[in-house]
């Protein structure tokens, strides 16, 4: 029974966690059924180590150091899977998203392991009312948990023009990248969208400055807007360049779907890598104090 | 990172000599603009404009 409990609200948490995470990683329906039964199985090991530990079968615990093992071949299989599509991607993820995903996969196995553990623990001592309710909140907190920064929490994301200074294409003020084709650059004009990714502080720009991330966002935005860009036309490949003094970021696309608002929700969804973000500004304590140093 | 270079070159000046990459000699603009649409497609590079009538294509 307290096995029972925690097997299923581990398994729930993860077909939902799974549900969220459709827009970073598309969901083939094996991709669904592996996840979904690594997530039975992390639950069931959660369930059963409370039992465990009661018995005392302080042995069984070291079960759990497996598991660990067992999670982090997870990280490996979806770096593997995605690295491997990179290659056919017309729009290439980058490497930092992808990383950024394994770990997310990784990690929210730990999540599904503390939902059960925490709830059979419940079911254990105060019976299964109580595990119904710490289940329900494990299951919040997992939520919280996995729903990370976006670029639109740290920047502001504003429509912008595209014009062309000689071949030389420009979003605003930024330069993008040299067109030679006077075909492609009127085509551009007339389909391509752009806007300007604006940092609220300098941590943000920090983060939008990452290579990786800039990549993400151009990632995310020609997934939902789909893109013209095929392997002969490589003019059309989105690109975001930055503003090297102000630190604005340019992002020009040309979409299948031309739709401005849809384009500038893309950017603001896309979430912050943890591999990107910095915090330059916090820093600030230890600066002062290697500023007295040098006064001796 | 991926590592750019110049696949060809496409002038109307012969005075200009390159060397390292194939040259394609045209003889007015119109040529020189429909040699590089097609040299684009054929090798998937993509063409920039060096501004001196020449163009070169550099694959990403």
């Amino acid at each position: 029974m307290v096995i029972l409990a925690g097997v299923l609200s581990g398994t729930a948490t993860r077909v939902v966690l799974l549900r969220i995470d459709y827009r970073q990683y598309p969901g083939y329906p094996h991709g669904y059924l592996a996840h979904a039964f690594l997530g039975f199985i992390a639950s069931a090991l959660g369930a059963v180590a409370v039992p465990a530990i009661l018995k005392p079968d302080f042995t069984a615990v070291t079960f759990l150091a497996l598991a660990a093992q067992q999670f982090r071949e997870i990280r490996n299989m979806e770096r593997k899977t995605l690295e491997s599509l990179e290659e056919s991607e017309l729009v290439s993820r980058g490497l930092d998203y992808i990383e950024g995903i394994a770990r997310t996969f990784e990690a929210r196995n730990y999540l599904v392991m503390g939902t059960s553990f925490l709830t059979s623990l419940a079911a254990q001592f105060w019976g299964l009312p109580i595990a119904v309710v710490t289940a329900f909140f494990a299951f919040l907190t997992s939520l919280y948990f996995m729903s990370g920064e976006v670029i639109g929490d740290m920047c502001t994301v504003v429509p912008a023009r595209i014009s062309f200074d000689g071949p030389i294409l420009m979003v605003d003020e930024i330069s993008i990248v040299n067109i030679g084709l006077k075909p492609m650059r009127e085509k551009i004009i007339r389909d391509g969208l752009a806007v300007k990714i604006i940092p609220k502080d300098g941590n943000a720009r920090a983060t939008i400055h990452d290579i990786g991330q800039r990549r993400a966002i151009a990632f995310t935005a020609a997934a939902i807007l789909g893109t013209k860009k095929d392997v002969d036309i490589p003019e059309f490949t989105p690109l975001a360049r930055k503003n090297p003094d102000t630190g604005e970021v340019g992002l020009f696309i040309v979409p299948m779907v031309k739709d401005m608002e849809r384009f500038i929700a893309a950017v603001k969804l896309t979430p912050v890598l943890e591999s990107a973000r910095s915090k330059p500004l916090n820093a600030g304590s230890s600066i002062d104090v290697a500023k007295k140093m040098d006064k001796g | 990172m991926s590592t750019e270079q110049i696949l060809a070159v496409v002038t109307l000046d012969k005075s200009q000599v390159y060397y390292g990459a194939p040259v394609f000699l045209t003889h007015n603009e119109d040529e020189q603009e429909r040699m590089a649409v097609s040299l684009s497609g054929i090798l998937n590079a993509m063409v920039h404009d060096l501004g001196n009538g020449t163009y070169v294509l550099v694959k990403h």
